[in-house]
C-alpha cells in the first residue's frame, strides 16, 4: 500500500503545474542542470580529480606557480588549470573545495530550517509572551549582519579551542555559525503562515475532536505551512555558500590545508598582483557559476509556487 | 427594436489541458427598459457571458464563436479601441463588491466628474452639475456635500449607489450588473433592487442582471435565462419560468429553494447535480457501529434536557492597555439562556455579528466563557479540568463547520481525516477495524466507494461537506452543532446536505443545534428557534409559531425581509437525469 501511495504521489507531481512549468521554462531547466552538474562534479571529486590535494606527499614544491598549459609554455599538461604556490593542482582544488563549500551550505540550510521551523511554529501557535520573546530575539539578531554573527562565533570558538583542534573542527564551527545567523527568515515565514492556518476551521475541528495541542500543531498545521520553506531554502543555500566563502576569504573559515572555494580565492588573492591570475580566477569563476545557478533556480521556484504570478 | 442580442456565443479558456469551454451556444436578447436575469449556480458560466459582452474576459479567455449585436451593429469583432469607447458610454457595468469597485484614493466627485467629462464632454462645470444630478437620482442625500467624501466614508449600500451612479455617467443604453447585491445585507439589497428597477423604467435602459439568487430574480426581472454547466437551459418570462418551469434543471433548481412559507419533509432529490448515493434505506442503529457502546453512564436529565446554557456571557478584548480602566471590550454574547431537549433541532438565527457562532464555540469548548455555565448531559462541562473526563464529554458533542474548503486538512487523505477521531478516542480495536468504520461512514453520508483514497481538493463543496459530516459522526456523538453548514454551498447542493442532516438525525436520534442567518433554511430544519441580535436572544419560540406570529419587532422585521417566492408553484416535481444530459 505504501508503494502505490508514493507512486501516486509521484504521478501527481509529474502531472502537476510545478513540473509543467519546470519543463517549459528554459531558465529553470538550464539553471537546474548547471546546479546538478556542479553537485555531481563536487561530490565525485575523490574519483575524478587528478590529484588528491589532502595528500601532502603527492605535492611537489617544484610544481608551484605553474600557469595553465594552454596559456603559456611554462605550463605542465598534468595541471590543466595550473597550480598554486604549494604546487597543488587548481582543478583538483576546485573540485574538493566545492565539495566542502556545498557541504557547509547544505548543512547550514538544514540546521537553520530546523531551528527556524521549530521556533516559528512555537511562536505562531502559542502566541502571547512566547511569541513576543522569540520574535524580539529574531529582531535583535536581524540588526546584526549575518557575517558579523558568524565572525563573532568563530572568534569565540577560536579562543575556546586549542589551535590544532580548531583547525580540525573548523568546518563544524562554520556550519554552526552560518546556521545560527540564518534561522530568522524561516521562523518569520513559518510564524506568519501558522498564524493564518491556526484560525482555519480544520484546526478548530481538531480541537472539537479533542486532539492535544502538539498533535494539532505537528500533524495538521505543520504540513500546511512547509511549502515556502523550499523557496527560502534554495535561495538561502546560495547565500550560505557565499557566507562560507566570505568567511574563508577573511581567513576565519577553512584552513589552507583543507581549502574551500573561499580559501582558494584567498590564497590566490595574494599572488594576483604579481601576475599569477589563475590561482584566484578559476575558483572565483566556479563560485560564481555555482551560486548564480542556484539563485536563478530559487527565483524560478519562488515564482512558480506563487499563485499570484501565474 | 432589440437592444442587445447574442447569437450562439461560445467562450473558451485555452489551457495546457486543451480548451475549457465556459459558455456554449448561448443566445438571448434584451429590449430597452427591460431587465433580463441570468441565473445559475457557481461555475455555470453566467458571469463569463456578462464579461464577454463588454470584452472584459479574463485572459486567456476569448469568444470562440457566435456574434454579439448591439443596436443592430455587430460589436464582438470591433477593434480594442472601438470596444473601449463602447464601454461606459453605451454599456455600463456594476460589479459585485462596492468595496473594491471604487478607487479608495479619490473622492467620488473626482471619479464621477472624470467619467462624465470623458464620455459627454460637458466641461468641468457641466460635469459637476451632472454628477450632482446623478447622485440625487440614485438616492444619495445631500449630494453637494457628500460628493467630496471618499468611498470609505460611505456605507456598503450607499457605495453601491455610487457605483450605479458611475455606471450611469455615460448615459448608457445597457447596464450589466454582476451580482450587484450579493455583498449587501438583506435590508439594503431590497432598496438597491428597487432603485435599479426604477432607473430602468425611467431612462428606458436595458439591464442584464447576473445572479445566483432566485429571490433577486423574482423581485426585479422581467425575463430570466437559466444557465447550467455552461449551457442555456431555459429562457422566458420570469413569472412563467418560476411558476411553470419547463426544463427539468429549472424544475429541480426551483424545487431545491427552501420555502419560507411552509415546512416540507424532504427536498426532492436532484441526482444529476452531484454524484450522490442515497443513504441505504434500512438502517438499524442498535446493530450499527454508531449505535454500539454508547456511553450510558452519561444520562440526559429527567426532563430530557441534553444541553443547558445558563447566563452565558462572552467578551473579547478589543484594545489592550496596562491600565484596567482603559481596556475596551466587546460583549459578543450577553446573558444567554436556553436548553435543548434530546432529539430536537434547536435553531439560532441572526445577522452577522449577532453572536450566534460565538455561542457554538463556547458550547464546544473552543472559547472559554467569560461568565455563565454550559451544562451537558447533566454536568457543567465548562468547569471540568480533568482531561480524560473532558475528552469523554467532548466526544459526545461534534461540530460541522461553515466553510467546506478550509474545514478539511488539505494534506491528509479522506481516510486519515475521518479515521483520526476514531483512532484518537480508541473507538476501534485496530487500524483495520477503523478503516472499515470509515468506509461505512462515508457510505452513510452518500460518498462514492473510492472516495477514501482521495484528497479533499478532489471533491466539490457539497461532497466536502459530506466528508466533514462523516468526520463529525466518527466520534459517535449524540449532539451535533451545525454552524451555517450550507451557506457556502449552491442552493441545489444545500438541499441535498439538509436532506442528509435530516436523515441522519432521524436514524441516529441525534440532537442538533443549527445556526443560520437564513430563515427559510431554519424553517425547514428546526423545531424551536432563538432569534439573536447584538449578543442577546430576543425571542425563543416554536418554529411554526415564530413564522406565523412573531412577537418581537426584530423578528417581524427579519421575516418581512425574506424573499417573496409567491410565483413558485407548489406542485411536486419529479426529475430525471437523462433529460438534461441528452
Amino acid at each position: 500500500m505504501a508503494n502505490t501511495n508514493s507512486n501516486s504521489k509521484l504521478r501527481q507531481f509529474f502531472a502537476g503545474d510545478l513540473w509543467y512549468s519546470f519543463v517549459h521554462s528554459p531558465v529553470a531547466l538550464i539553471s537546474f542542470m548547471i546546479t546538478a552538474l556542479c553537485l555531481l562534479l563536487a561530490f565525485s571529486a575523490q574519483v575524478i580529480a587528478p590529484f588528491d590535494i589532502f595528500d601532502l606527499a603527492a605535492i611537489d614544491l617544484m610544481d608551484a606557480d605553474l600557469p595553465p598549459p594552454w596559456t603559456s609554455d611554462e605550463g605542465d599538461s598534468r595541471f590543466i588549470l595550473g597550480t598554486d604556490d604549494q604546487g597543488r593542482d587548481i582543478w583538483s582544488g576546485i573540485l574538493y573545495g566545492a565539495q566542502i563549500s556545498i557541504f557547509v551550505g547544505f548543512s547550514s540550510v538544514i540546521i537553520s530550517a530546523i531551528i527556524g521551523i521549530a521556533l516559528g511554529l512555537l511562536a505562531g501557535y502559542k502566541g502571547g509572551r512566547i511569541d513576543s520573546f522569540i520574535m524580539r530575539v529574531a529582531d535583535i539578531q536581524l540588526s546584526f549582519p549575518a557575517i558579523l554573527i558568524a565572525l563573532l562565533i568563530d572568534g569565540v570558538m577560536r579562543g575556546l579551542l586549542p589551535r590544532e583542534l580548531h583547525d580540525e573542527l573548523a568546518i563544524y564551527v562554520l556550519i554552526f555559525a552560518i546556521s545560527i545567523s540564518g534561522w530568522v527568515q524561516y521562523a518569520r515565514t513559518i510564524r506568519g503562515s501558522v498564524m493564518v492556518e491556526k484560525h482555519k476551521e480544520y484546526v478548530q475541528a481538531g480541537q472539537v475532536i479533542g486532539l492535544p495541542q502538539h498533535i494539532i500543531a505537528l500533524r495538521h498545521i505543520l504540513p500546511n505551512v512547509l511549502s515556502p520553506i523550499f523557496v527560502i531554502g534554495t535561495i538561502h543555500l546560495a547565500s550560505a555558500i557565499i557566507t562560507e566563502a566570505t568567511l574563508s576569504f577573511l581567513g576565519v573559515g577553512m584552513s589552507p590545508t583543507t581549502p574551500s572555494l573561499g580559501t582558494l580565492i584567498r590564497i590566490g588573492n595574494e599572488y594576483l598582483l604579481s601576475g599569477e591570475w589563475w590561482i584566484t580566477l578559476f575558483p572565483g569563476a566556479a563560485l560564481v557559476i555555482l551560486v548564480l545557478s542556484v539563485n536563478i533556480f530559487g527565483d524560478w521556484l519562488r515564482d512558480a509556487l506563487n499563485p499570484k504570478l501565474q | 427594436m432589440t437592444l442587445l442580442a447574442t447569437k450562439n456565443i461560445s467562450i473558451g479558456f485555452p489551457s495546457r489541458h486543451g480548451m475549457f469551454v465556459a459558455v456554449k451556444d448561448v443566445s438571448f436578447s434584451v429590449e430597452p427598459g427591460e431587465i433580463l436575469g441570468i441565473v445559475g449556480e457557481s461555475g455555470a458560466g453566467k458571469s463569463t457571458v456578462g464579461n464577454a459582452i463588454i470584452s472584459l474576459l479574463q485572459p486567456p479567455g476569448k469568444v470562440i464563436s457566435g456574434e454579439v449585436w448591439f443596436n443592430s451593429k455587430r460589436i464582438d469583432n470591433l477593434s480594442v479601441e472601438q470596444k473601449r469607447r463602447l464601454r461606459g458610454k453605451k454599456i455600463g457595468m456594476i460589479f459585485q463588491d462596492p468595496q473594491t469597485s471604487l478607487d479608495p484614493l479619490k473622492t467620488i466627485k473626482q471619479q464621477l466628474v472624470e467619467t462624465i467629462d470623458l464620455h459627454l464632454r460637458l466641461g468641468r462645470k457641466g460635469s459637476e452639475k451632472r454628477a450632482i444630478e446623478l447622485l440625487e437620482q440614485v438616492g444619495i442625500p445631500d449630494p453637494q456635500l457628500r460628493m467630496h467624501h471618499y468611498p470609505h466614508q460611505f456605507s456598503g449600500g450607499m457605495r453601491q449607489r455610487v457605483v450605479i451612479a458611475l455606471a450611469l455617467c455615460g448615459e448608457p443604453e445597457l447596464i450589466i450588473a454582476d451580482e450587484p447585491t450579493t455583498a449587501l445585507d438583506v435590508s439594503v439589497q431590497k432598496q438597491i433592487l428597487d432603485l435599479m428597477r426604477k432607473l430602468c423604467i425611467e431612462k428606458n435602459v436595458g439591464m442584464i442582471l447576473v445572479t445566483h439568487d432566485m429571490g433577486v430574480i423574482a423581485e426585479v426581472t422581467d425575463r430570466v435565462a437559466v444557465m447550467y454547466n455552461s449551457k442555456l437551459m431555459e429562457i422566458g418570462d420570469t413569472k412563467q419560468i418560476l411558476g411553470n418551469p419547463q426544463h427539468p434543471y429549472t424544475q429541480s433548481l426551483i424545487s431545491a429553494i427552501p420555502r419560507p412559507d411552509k415546512r416540507i419533509e424532504r427536498f426532492p432529490l436532484v441526482t444529476y447535480i452531484e454524484d450522490v448515493i442515497e443513504p441505504q434505506d434500512e438502517f438499524d442503529l442498535s446493530s450499527h457501529w454508531l449505535g454500539q457502546s454508547r456511553d450510558f453512564s452519561m444520562q440526559v436529565e429527567e426532563d430530557g434536557t441534553i444541553l443547558q446554557v445558563k447566563d452565558l456571557c462572552m467578551r473579547f478584548q478589543i484594545s489592550n492597555s496596562i491600565f484596567k480602566s482603559k481596556r475596551r471590550y466587546l460583549d459578543a454574547v450577553k446573558m444567554v439562556n436556553f436548553s435543548i431537549k434530546e432529539g430536537e433541532t434547536f435553531g439560532i438565527v441572526g445577522e452577522s455579528g449577532s453572536g450566534k457562532s460565538t455561542i457554538a464555540r463556547m458550547v464546544t469548548g473552543l472559547y472559554q466563557p467569560y461568565s455563565g455555565a454550559v451544562h451537558f448531559l447533566g454536568k457543567e462541562i465548562s468547569a471540568i479540568n480533568h482531561t480524560p473526563q473532558v475528552l469523554a464529554y467532548r466526544r459526545q458533542m461534534q461540530m460541522v463547520f461553515q466553510d467546506p474548503f478550509s474545514s478539511l486538512n488539505a494534506r491528509m487523505r479522506v481516510m486519515d481525516i475521518v479515521a483520526e477521531p476514531i483512532l484518537f478516542h480508541k473507538l476501534a480495536a485496530s487500524k483495520e477495524e477503523a478503516q472499515h468504520i470509515v468506509l461505512d461512514l462515508l457510505k452513510l453520508v452518500g460518498m462514492a466507494d473510492d472516495a477514501y483514497a482521495k484528497y479533499p481538493h478532489q471533491f466539490s463543496g457539497g461532497q466536502r461537506q459530506r466528508i466533514s459530516i462523516a468526520r463529525a459522526l466518527a466520534t459517535r456523538p449524540r449532539f451535533l452543532i451545525c454552524d451555517e453548514p450550507t451557506s457556502a454551498l449552491d442552493v441545489s447542493v444545500q438541499a441535498q446536505i439538509l436532506n442528509l442532516l435530516k436523515d441522519l438525525q432521524q436514524e441516529l436520534n441525534l440532537t442538533m443545534m443549527f445556526i443560520s442567518h437564513d430563515l427559510p433554511v431554519i424553517r425547514q430544519m428546526c423545531d424551536r428557534v432563538a432569534v439573536m441580535q447584538h449578543g442577546q436572544i430576543l425571542e425563543l419560540a416554536e418554529t411554526e409559531q415564530l413564522f406565523s406570529e412573531p412577537q418581537h419587532n426584530y423578528s417581524k422585521h427579519l421575516l418581512s425581509l425574506m424573499p417573496k417566492l409567491d410565483m413558485i408553484t407548489e406542485r411536486p416535481i419529479t426529475v430525471t437525469a437523462q433529460a438534461v444530459q441528452g
